[in-house]
């Protein structure tokens, strides 16, 4: 036989042994407890997803017999699904708008904003950057739009003096909720910003090393990716507005709300017909109860107690409303 | 007396290097000029061939290198993990990708070879509606993946199919996005069958279907397939428009054609891994290219046996 | 083995010597009639997809146009779209486009069809069995990595050997355009062998029987007679290249700038819609319809583009035989 057609039963051979192999990973189902079976489908925004994605892992090993899917068509695409009825829950890394609750209003899907984790957003600099504490103010002399700031020099009432180091900027997505917030709480308005600067596009790594490999860059990302960078930024602290001391991004100043204004909460929305379901309800409950282990794996920042029962709260007006 | 060293040596080479092409060139009856100017195309030719096996060679390497920690047959049967990334695997993803691209084949194949026999046998090309359809398939091997993703989501998932986030949903999608492709290097390996074949054909009575099938589709095996091989390929290989049609990113459990309980692809993970801030996915990424990369060319192997056998030269 | 049975059937009708015979088909051939139906049935599907693809991305377009001008939309060279106050001039993001697909043609016309005419020419039958499916393999390579190959590997690599370029962040528009050219290399390449290796031997001989060099015989012998499957091959490419959403998302970026340097981030029209189609904007808005009008006009450019290829080609076409 030619050296081809070996391989050609070599192909189907081990497809047909990765077919079995794939089928022999699926979770076999044990007997005994209140097994809940069904599926559940999330989609909606990246950055909430990993908490999901971690939700439904814990989730799925409790309760081998529901399927949880987690997509990611974005906060936009998520509720639009949500508001057609496609999907049971929505992950959202900003509040639902006017067009959408409209939408869902029309088609009878109820709502309700769950918070599932906070959030720091970290203004990253260099490690070698001499600069650790920043205001509001100053940020938004940076980022504003039609700012003229091109290097470090230009920024008014700076701690360390840098002189004429030129800055490179680094954000993310402008469609992104990361964006919209960042916008709102630093420059007042949702979209207002400067037009120059480095707009990384989908992954925000692409921050991270652009800050990382430039000592005099600066940037903005989530929380997460500060943490797992392992010191290759180093995030700035932001002058509390109120108080007038230096609040750097830890899970202790998120918590109690002293990292302003650049802490917020990440959310899904379930709709109240999903809620109907015991799995999904369940689900929900859970995700809510084992705040801890979910956002430790997806390094986010839990709930306070508070926050958490808030939620649950929310959880149980929609399912009996 | 001859210098020693690095001048000699170079004169030694020139010398060399003169000798043989004054040999060839004598030997070949060409003149000279000709013979330095074919060794010159040649080492082009190859240049070129290297430059882009290099770029392969350097992607694969890449993957492995960054992925190694994580290569392991584990890959192959662990689901995924938020939890535990360093266990985790592309099981599921792996049987979503097999499953979407059996789909593309069995849609691509039979409607982009009917196509590409409509317009070079069958259709008048003289009439414009056939120019059309011409000027159309090739617009549309331009229209961006993404925009599939659209056509995708407003036609098969909602709208007229209505069909709903299912893998299937997913296989059509992917397979128009192919299907210019298809047709268009099956028509280049159909016009390029001689026509005194079917000349022939047609002058020992056959009809014009029986001269398609028994003469011309078999000598044009080699360019459909290789056409198939390239489209099959990207459709493995493609992300954005799944994700509008409604992959999953994240699913413990196989998938199945037409359930709705969702599903996923190795391309899809792969993006997704790759933009997880914590650096255990970068390498769970990097592993999955090159778990990608085997799969293609498993998928890549028969269609190549296939061209291989139907090989020939006029 | 058919020709051979045909053949032995006329010589028994010849051999029969009976009565003559009208050169009409015996019946009407429903069958053929049937095959040819079917088959361009098959055809139509492609009309019907663009006339899908149409309607999807008319009917949204239509919506922005009514709140946007064509004239700002085509003219302006502003593309911020998700800024406050929005801007939609398309200018950055088709230069861009239109850089970037340069690039990668430079690349892969030059390297695809030298490792085609090596292949189809030079190389021994073996050596072509082994190398040509290597290089198919570069087609089936995900776009997403190629992306993040060209962000790692390719940047660093060409900052090393070009250092006098003005290299600023990770992502640059000429970088991403060699890598969108490795990608389409393979398209070019085989296909091109292909048609190549379909020009009927006795051409060649024909030349080396009048004392043709290899060299010209492959430039120009073949190279003429295969002309149309090779300049189908790079249509082909090009479309594909154009078309291209992940690899210049990941390694072009999202800055949507007006220039056509090296070294610059640019966002094309594709990255555009990848990114935003997938982010977090609400459907319904004008920023979300902004998605269906710079596609709209991708595929008009396209259109043109094809239209006059296929002019060309029509002129340059060659048939043997």
């Amino acid at each position: 036989m030619t050296s081809f057609k070996w391989l050609t039963i070599v192909a189907c051979v081990s497809v047909l042994a990765l077919g079995v192999t794939a089928c022999g990973s699926d979770d076999a189902s044990s007997g005994g407890g209140d097994d809940l079976s069904g599926t559940i489908r999330i989609d909606g925004s990246s950055t909430v997803a990993p908490l999901s994605e971690a939700a439904a892992e814990l989730f799925q090993e409790e309760q081998p017999g529901v399927k949880v899917t987690v997509g990611t068509s974005g906060t936009g695409g998520g509720f639009e699904k949500f508001c057609a009825g496609e999907i049971d829950i929505s992950d959202a890394s900003r509040p639902i708008e006017e067009d959408e609750i409209a939408a869902c209003e029309k088609n009878g899907i109820s709502f309700e904003e769950v918070q599932v984790a906070n959030d720091a957003l970290s203004v990253v600099v260099n490690p070698e950057n001499p600069v650790e504490c920043m205001t509001v103010e100053q940020v938004s002399q940076i980022w504003d739009k039609g700012s003229t700031v091109d290097s470090w020099g230009d920024v008014k009432g700076l701690e360390a003096d840098i002189g004429d180091e030129s800055m490179a900027l680094y954000g993310p997505g402008t469609d992104s909720g990361t964006f919209d917030y960042f916008t709102e709480a630093i420059n007042g308005e949702e979209g207002v910003t400067r037009s120059n600067y480095n707009n990384i596009g989908e992954d925000d790594n692409g921050v991270i090393n652009g800050v990382a490999g430039d000592p005099w860059a600066l940037g903005y990302v989530p929380y997460s990716f500060v943490e797992e960078s392992a010191g290759k930024v180093k995030p700035l602290q932001i002058e509390n507005p109120e108080s007038g001391e230096c609040v750097a991004p830890t899970l202790a100043t998120v918590q109690d709300a002293s990292y302003v204004p650049l802490g917020r909460g990440l959310f899904v929305y379930p709709s109240g017909e999903a809620l109907q379901k015991q799995e999904v309800l369940d689900f929900l409950t859970f995700y809510i109860a084992e705040n801890d282990p979910i956002t430790e794996a997806a390094t986010f920042i839990p709930m306070t107690e508070a926050q958490k029962e808030a939620a649950q709260q929310k959880v149980n007006s929609l399912v009996e409303g | 007396m001859a210098a020693l060293g690095p001048q000699a040596e170079r004169t030694r080479l020139a010398a060399a290097g003169a000798r043989s092409v004054t040999r060839a060139a004598i030997l070949s009856g060409q003149p000279l000029k000709d013979v330095i100017k074919g060794r010159i195309f040649f080492a082009l030719l190859l240049l070129a061939l290297g430059l882009s096996l290099l770029g392969l060679a350097a992607l694969i390497l890449d993957a492995v290198i960054d992925g190694r920690s994580m290569l392991s047959l584990d890959l192959l049967t662990n689901s995924a993990s938020r939890i535990s990334p360093e266990t985790a695997g592309y099981a599921n993803a792996i049987y979503g990708t097999i499953l979407l691209i059996g789909g593309v084949l069995v849609m691509t194949v039979p409607i982009g070879i009917g196509s590409a026999i409509y317009l070079e046998e069958y259709a008048d090309r003289t009439k414009w509606w056939n120019r059309v359809v011409e000027l159309n398939i090739q617009n549309l091997a331009a229209v961006p993946s993404i925009v599939y993703g659209i056509l995708g989501l407003a036609f098969i998932v909602r709208g007229p199919l209505d069909l709903g986030f299912i893998l299937f949903a997913g296989s059509i999608t992917l397979s128009l996005l192919v299907l210019p492709t298809v047709i268009i290097a099956a028509r280049e390996a159909i016009r390029a069958v001689p026509p005194s074949i079917r000349e022939g054909s047609f002058a020992l009575g056959a009809t014009r279907w029986q001269t398609v099938r028994r003469q011309v589709l078999p000598a044009a095996i080699p360019g459909i397939a290789t056409g198939v091989i390239l489209a099959v390929s990207r459709a493995a290989g493609e992300t954005a428009p799944l994700l509008l049609v409604g992959a999953a990113t994240f699913v413990t459990f196989d998938p199945t054609v037409f359930g709705d309980n969702g599903y996923t692809a190795l391309p899809v993970m792969i993006f997704n891994n790759a933009k997880q801030a914590q650096p255990e996915f970068h390498v769970l990424a990097a592993a999955g290219i090159v778990v990608m990369l085997a799969v293609i060319l498993l998928m890549n192997s028969f269609a190549i046996w296939l061209r291989n056998r139907y090989e020939q030269r006029w | 083995m058919e020709a051979r049975d045909a053949i032995g059937a006329s010589r028994a009708i010849g051999a029969g010597g009976g009565p003559s015979r009208s050169l009409q088909a015996p019946s009407p051939r429903y069958g053929e009639k049937a095959i040819e139906a079917v088959l361009g049935l098959c055809a139509l599907l492609s009309v019907v997809t663009t006339t899908a693809i149409v309607i999807s991305l008319l009917e949204p377009s239509i919506e922005f146009f009514g709140q946007v001008s064509l004239k700002d939309f085509l003219f302006g060279t502003a593309w911020a779209p998700t800024f406050t106050p929005p801007e939609f001039g398309v200018l950055p993001i088709v230069l861009a486009t239109v850089v970037t697909s340069f690039w990668g043609l430079l690349v892969a016309i030059p390297l695809g069809l030298g490792a085609a005419i090596y292949l189809s020419e030079y190389a021994s039958p073996r050596v072509r069995k082994t190398i040509k499916p290597t290089l198919e393999v570069l087609a089936g390579v995900p776009t997403v990595a190629i992306g993040f190959f060209a962000l790692f590997f390719l940047r660093p690599l060409l900052e090393d050997l070009l250092p006098f370029l003005p290299w600023s962040g990770p992502q640059a528009a000429g970088v991403a355009g060699l890598a969108v050219g490795l990608m389409i290399v393979p398209i070019i390449a085989s296909l091109s062998e292909d048609a190549m290796s379909a020009v009927p031997m006795g051409l060649r001989e024909a030349a080396y029987g009048l004392g043709a060099t290899k060299m010209r015989v492959a430039t120009r012998v073949v190279l003429p007679a295969a002309l149309s499957g090779i300049v189908a091959s790079i249509v082909l490419a090009t479309s594909r290249a154009v078309g291209e959403t992940m690899i210049v998302l990941l390694a072009a970026g999202a800055s949507p700038n007006l220039t056509v340097g090296f070294t610059e981030s640019v966002q094309t029209m594709t990255a555009f819609i990848g990114q935003t189609a997938t982010g977090d904007i609400a459907t319904g808005t004008v920023t979300y319809y902004t998605i269906f009008a710079v596609g709209l006009l991708l595929f008009v450019m396209t259109l043109v583009l094809n239209m006059i290829s296929i002019r060309l080609v029509r002129r340059f076409h060659e048939a043997y035989d």
